[in-house]
């Protein structure tokens, strides 16, 4: 029970003491945080708009906060999500448009599986490179991040954007690779909302990396690695291929925002569609804790700030949607500093929270 | 490609190179002590705006004329010295994380920024344009005796001097430095600050050298590529100036030729490849496939002390 209220009491003291920060700041501009925040959260429980577009938001975060934690329980810290799905979406697309013909029942599975591998392929890379190199992943999911950028740029603007169009994007994917709109079975929702089956396939996935971390062999073996590698490895665990593993499913979780991009959403691939998506992943796993459903928590509080950005910037004269992006950071930043608030707890007398 | 060599090019490159060389020189600061730094995208863009937004208002607002872009270059590294001290208290005094910590503050000044330029001067996340006679010196001879200066002065310092010494035990072998009576956090607070305040200075030279004003993630991706010189450059003062200016000619390449560089043969290289250059020489070197890049042992690893 101890255990259940610091996760939930920390994040919660994270967020809290983000949004006073965020508050003192919208103050010092001149503005009324007050106002601000009911913009910047009210916005999102509106039907069918605000609900529909704040799922559709938390879709990607799903995928990217389930890829980091994986990469997290395995002791990897895979800054390289963004990269992943940049990769994965374009693979996406790749399928779609070469197969523009072939029906859905082809079509579709065919394009999930383009996503799932190119974002494992792309993951493994650092994987590998960490596994029987020894160099960092830190470092080269970074550099891989800016090599995927400027190789899909590269192939849409060279390879794949229809003749005279000025937008840097692909030429559309065949119908039969398009996934249906939820608007499509839910009364009341209309189709314009891009929320899409991908978002009922981030909750599936939700529930599958659960299984596989905590219910599978292979799972285990990740979680052993991560928590202590030389136990792990003296237990019999090759450290090596449970590090390549993490990777690449960590990679084809990233891939799946490219489902939700390229088949349920502008169906061709728009070339930096991601607003900092694997970024905010990062943000997303710290806040849930490294655990699936406070992803699902985490993904929708960054949604909903990320839809309300919106009409702060139309409302106001002073704040932008920046906020949006301020607030993320301070969130990470005291998640990170959690040794803070447990001192501070400690000091004034709440040492039964502290670890 | 008898074309692409030109004087203009020459003096291109070392623009081009000189925030790289500010932003890896305070990364090899702080990596040396043992405290990554992927944060120097961050202390750059707060530096990049600050010193933006102060010789706006020094040029405006108290009329310091020619004075105002010094004011702000000293505003730009007391910024990133501010940020540097968050990133140093939460990974030094509280043993965060320092990936964890250093993306918080990459995340958060991708907003800051960008928010305080809204708020102050009504804009979408710039400050107002600068003018020309008011900015640093653009003169590459004088950025080049410059840059010279520090490298040199960095060299030094990290070698030749007891704190140099005393900074790099503590990188690689903290319970040595520690039981010799070197305070481990002390380094690593200079380390951290330096690096603040050198990124800070790499940024402002972007936003009041460079061009004329702050705009929104103006770095982008500056700090990262700093940070891939110091690794390709082996955590060395005068091997990361050659990385940054290498990478720097590669960014100089790119935007002469606007669009794709001409091979000999007549064959086209698409910008994109050219861009790749920086990010795949530093894997290929950190993997050891060309020499080999070796991070100081104790990189990354909160120091705790034995009680």
């Amino acid at each position: 029970m101890a255990k259940f209220a610091r996760d939930l009491i920390f994040p919660l003291i994270a967020v809290v003491a983000a949004f006073i920060v965020g508050g003192i700041l919208i103050l010092l501009v001149g503005d009324n945080p007050i106002v601000a925040y009911r913009l910047l959260l009210g916005s999102a429980l509106s039907w069918p708009d605000g609900i529909g577009y704040t799922l559709f938001h938390a879709t990607p975060l799903i995928f990217t906060g389930l890829a980091v934690l994986v990469g997290f329980r395995c002791g990897l810290f895979n800054i390289g999500v963004e990269g992943q799905l940049y990769v994965a979406a374009f693979a996406t697309a790749w399928v779609g448009i070469t197969l523009a013909h072939r029906s859905a029942w082809f079509l579709v599975p065919l394009c999930f599986l383009a996503a799932i591998l190119a974002g494992a392929l792309w993951g493994a890379i650092p994987g590998v490179l960490k596994a029987y190199f020894g160099s960092h992943e830190v470092i080269n999911t970074i550099m891989l991040n800016f090599i995927a950028v400027a190789l899909v740029s590269y192939l849409t603007q060279y390879h794949y954007r229809e003749a005279n169009d000025p937008i840097l994007q692909s030429s559309p994917i065949g119908w039969g690779a398009h996934i249906a709109r939820l608007g499509k079975f839910i009364p009341g929702l209309p189709e314009r909302i891009p929320l899409n089956l991908a978002f009922l396939l981030a909750l599936l996935c939700c529930l599958l990396v659960y299984l596989f971390l905590w219910r599978t062999k292979w799972g285990y073996e990740i979680r052993a690695t991560g928590s202590n590698p030389s136990a792990a490895e003296y237990g019999g665990i090759s450290i090596r291929k449970q590090i390549v593993l993490a990777m690449a499913v960590s990679g084809a979780l990233a891939g799946m925002v490219g489902i939700n991009e390229v088949m349920g959403y502008r169906y061709r691939y728009y070339d930096g569609f991601s607003d900092n998506y694997g970024f905010t992943g990062i943000a997303v796993a710290l806040l849930g804790r490294n655990h699936p459903v406070g992803v699902i928590l985490a993904a929708l509080l960054f949604a909903v700030l990320q839809h309300g950005g919106i009409y702060v910037d139309g409302f106001s004269e002073h704040i932008t949607k920046d906020i949006v992006q301020v607030l993320q950071g301070i969130i990470i930043l005291f998640v990170a500093a959690e040794a803070f608030f447990k001192w501070s707890l400690g000091r004034f007398g709440f040492r039964r929270l502290r670890a | 490609m008898r074309d692409v060599f030109t004087w203009s090019l020459v003096a291109s490159t070392i623009r081009l190179a000189t925030p790289l060389i500010l932003a890896a020189l305070g990364g090899l600061f702080s990596e040396r002590s043992g405290v990554i730094n992927i944060a120097l995208e961050g202390k750059m863009l707060a530096g990049a705006f600050t010193a933006a937004a102060v010789t706006y208002a020094a040029d405006v607002e108290f009329g310091l004329g020619n004075a105002s872009p010094w004011v702000g270059l000293l505003a730009g590294m007391l910024a990133g010295l501010f940020i540097a001290a968050i990133y140093a208290i939460s990974c030094i005094q509280f043993k965060a994380d320092q990936v964890v910590s250093g993306t918080a503050i990459n995340i958060l000044m991708l907003g800051i920024p960008a928010f305080l330029s809204g708020a102050l001067f009504l804009s979408s996340g710039s400050t107002p344009q600068l003018p020309k006679d008011h900015l640093l010196p653009q003169s590459p001879y004088v950025i080049a005796v410059a840059v010279g200066v520090l490298v040199t002065a960095t060299w030094y310092v990290v070698y030749k001097t007891p704190f140099g010494l005393r900074l790099r035990s503590v990188g690689e072998k903290p319970e040595a430095a520690d039981a010799a009576g070197v305070s481990v956090s002390k380094m690593r607070y200079w380390g951290v600050l330096l690096a603040g305040i050198l990124a800070g200075l790499g940024g402002a030279y972007l936003s009041i050298g460079q061009s004329s004003l702050f705009t929104r993630n103006m770095t982008s991706g500056r700090g990262f590529i700093a940070l891939a010189a110091l690794i390709f450059g082996k955590w060395r003062p005068v091997q990361t100036l050659l990385a940054c200016l290498l990478f720097g000619f590669t960014e100089a390449v790119s935007i002469q030729m606007q669009g794709a560089v001409k091979l000999p043969s007549g064959e086209n290289i698409p910008v994109q490849f050219i861009h790749m250059v920086p990010y795949v020489l530093t894997i290929v070197v950190l993997a050891g496939f060309i020499g080999s890049s070796r991070p100081p042992r104790a990189l990354g690893i909160p120091y705790q002390k034995e009680k």
